[in-house]
């Protein structure tokens, strides 16, 4: 197992660098750079700009560029974002401390509500629960999750139930610290619903087709030929194995923690990461967009990673030689 | 040739596979049947874009911008009349709210003349659905900031939004076909080094690679071009994981009587591939593509949500409605995401239904 591990961990290396390498490739050969549009001011001469770009290293080709990021990585030095005139590293911490909280709730609202469902609409397949649970799973998983979170922006503020958008108040710096607590709490409750919610259709649907196939097996039928009760064989017999699939899609979705809200992000005015990596492809921040893909795809890869490693603890037909 | 694995006695499943009673194991599936219609009539829409909207795509009444949408009644001065229209007359020029002027109803007319068009580029023509005498206005969805048709432009961002899906879930089905069914017929180094690629386009959050390659596009390119690069890059993106699958299945066909019989007879690799391996992977194929095909559309919309997608298209219209004051005081514009939601809701139901009609496995229960 542990060299099945470090295999892995290896065989990530090669992905890493042909992610950065594509990205870094793709920006550089883009039209125009960060300070493109500088330019337009007239306060700032060509001279300077051109010293500047200098003085970065952006003058020269892309390749060139790419192996000194990749040295200063190597160093763990991710570099300066143009447009927020501090470190990039310092900058995705911060960030990514709102975006983990964020996913991190909604993850756990949306596993806590689909198991449940999901056991409910298989046990009671083709009756009408079942039918309504499948009509707004399909509605779930259609809905764009940008579309929800206008949506519900537009129910917020005719209820004036939840604060539109943001992670505080304007007041947070004199609220108590239970106060602040509260707040962001409060200011939770709209994009875990976007996010949540949406995600619960995918998964409930997925479990209650485990749970179906489970139930048809034979060692199913044999705990309900043996007398045990209903409950314990739902729970016990095939609840149990009707999860294994599930293992793989949640290391997919811990991959996704730092990367999968984006446009949600954007919509609500959260300051995570994803809303971070939009505004920085916009601009241009050559170095905050590298230092984000490459946590990025970090996270992805770690994920999948625990997704395996979790389900060959789980089941154990699964072995890794 | 040698066979390297004991033959399997499992057949794999023969190519007509009773398409009759597919089809009627798919009509009985309600939600399906309905789905279908949508998406048909949503084609439709797009397609006579020109004819079913009241107004032409260029209009604009440069006096009613954030108009809404207009009420539809039947009752004038307490009589019963055919469905008519108030004129709208601007209330409050701060808060752009405007009321109805109960006057003089206007009937809403049966193709009636209005703006000029060329349909398809061809035929010439006025002739429009429904529309109203001036100056009552046929808004059914509201204005936008320049006063421009919010339905109107709807059927034909409509053009924009559905041709993506398709054309960018055509390409991806026929590069993932191809590179799965080479990738899998002849296996070995091949094989290995298509699958090499496949994996570095997965490992790849595939929502950044998006991002970062539809913001290379330059600004100057014209929307037709722009359009055509974003349907390269959704499927760039696409073919990857459909490959994957292509190619387990072509594995485990490869072997099989048929395909070893075409072999003998002294066919061409790709007449074999094109013609005997993969339709047998057809009603697989059908299935993941009215459940993939949802997912353009939604990657498009996102995209040019931000602005870096394909101006007028469903998703860009949507944008419109970002800024919160606008949104709260002139909701209508949240039209173009209940025609995305209801797109994707119709593939996804439609993909629902056709896997239970072709999935050998729900047959028989």
């Amino acid at each position: 197992m542990l060299r099945y591990v470090l295999r892995r961990l290896l065989q990530m290396v090669p992905v890493l660098l042909w992610m950065t390498m594509i990205t870094f490739m793709v920006m550089q050969l883009a039209p125009g750079d960060y300070f493109t549009n500088l330019q337009l001011n007239p306060q700032i001469s060509r001279e300077t700009l051109d010293r500047i770009r200098h003085t970065l290293g952006l003058d020269q080709p892309w390749y060139i560029q790419y192996v000194q990021w990749l040295w200063s990585i190597v160093r763990l030095d991710f570099g300066f974002s143009f447009a927020w005139q501090v470190p990039v590293a310092w900058l995705l911490g911060s960030r990514m401390v709102n975006t983990l909280l964020l996913s991190l709730t909604s993850m756990t609202a949306a596993w806590m509500l689909a198991i449940p469902l999901g056991i409910y609409a298989a046990t009671r397949q083709y009756r009408p629960g079942d039918h309504l649970l499948t009509v707004l799973a399909l509605i779930g998983i259609s809905v764009p999750g940008f579309f929800a979170a206008l949506l519900l922006l537009y129910v917020a503020f005719y209820t004036g139930w939840l604060p539109i958008g943001g992670m505080t108040s304007p007041n947070f710096d004199l609220l108590s610290p239970l106060g602040r607590v509260l707040d962001v709490t409060h200011h939770l409750v709209l994009p875990t619903i976007v996010l949540g919610v949406l995600s619960v259709a995918g998964l409930m649907r997925q479990l209650r087709g485990n749970m179906l196939d489970v139930l048809r097996q034979d060692y199913v039928r044999m705990a309900r030929a043996k007398g045990l009760a209903e409950r314990a064989v739902i729970y016990k017999h095939a609840l149990r194995n009707a999860l294994n699939p599930l293992v793989t899609i949640f290391g997919y979705e811990l991959g996704g923690l730092l990367s999968g809200a984006a446009l949600v992000e954007g919509v609500i005015g959260w300051p995570g990461l994803g809303q971070l990596t939009l505004e920085a492809v916009l601009k241009k921040d050559l170095y905050l967009i590298m230092g984000s893909v490459l946590m990025g795809g970090f996270m992805l890869q770690m994920g999948n990673l625990a997704g395996d490693i979790m389900l060959a603890y789980l089941d154990p037909r699964i072995r890794y030689e | 040739m040698v066979s390297p694995t004991p033959k399997r006695r499992q057949e794999p499943r023969p190519v007509v596979r009773g398409w009759r009673r597919s089809l009627t194991v798919l009509c009985r599936h309600r939600l399906a049947a309905a789905g279908a219609v949508i998406i048909m009539l949503l084609y439709a829409s797009a397609l006579f874009a020109d004819p079913v909207a009241p107004y032409g795509p260029a209009f604009d009444d440069k006096e009613k911008f954030y108009h809404p949408p207009v009420y539809i009644r039947v009752m004038h001065e307490g009589r019963l009349q055919r469905p008519f229209v108030y004129n709208y007359v601007l209330a409050d020029p701060g808060t752009r709210a405007y009321a109805e002027d109960r006057a003089r109803p206007y009937p809403i007319r049966v193709l009636v003349r209005g703006d000029a068009y060329r349909y398809l580029g061809l035929i010439p023509s006025n002739l429009h659905l429904l529309g109203v005498d001036q100056p009552a206005r046929l808004f059914l969805l509201g204005t936008d900031q320049f006063g421009r048709d919010a339905f109107t432009l709807l059927l034909f961002g409509g053009r924009i939004s559905l041709t993506i899906g398709l054309v960018g879930e055509a390409i991806t089905t026929v590069l993932g076909m191809l590179v799965g069914g080479i990738a899998g017929y002849y296996g070995g180094m091949l094989d290995n080094i298509l699958m090499r690629v496949v994996e570095l386009l997965q490992g790849f959050p595939s929502f950044y690679l998006f991002l970062f390659l539809s913001a290379i596009i330059p600004a100057g390119v014209s929307s037709g071009m722009r359009m055509m690069m974003i349907i390269a890059i959704l499927s760039l993106i696409g073919w990857a994981g459909f490959a994957r699958i292509i190619r387990g299945m072509v594995l485990s066909l490869r072997e099989v009587e048929f395909v070893q019989a075409a072999r003998a007879l002294g066919l061409g690799d790709l007449r074999i591939i094109w013609r005997h391996v993969l339709p047998n992977t057809y009603s697989y194929i059908i299935v993941v593509i009215s459940l993939t095909l949802p997912g353009y559309i939604l990657g498009e919309s996102g995209l040019s949500f931000f602005g870096l997608g394909v101006q007028d298209s469903w998703g860009n219209m949507l944008a419109k409605a970002q800024d919160l004051t606008v949104l709260t005081q002139y909701p209508w514009l949240l039209a173009p995401g209940v025609f995305i939601l209801l797109t994707v809701l119709a593939f996804n139901t439609l993909g629902d239904g056709l896997r239970d009609a072709l999935d050998p496995r729900a047959q028989s229960s």
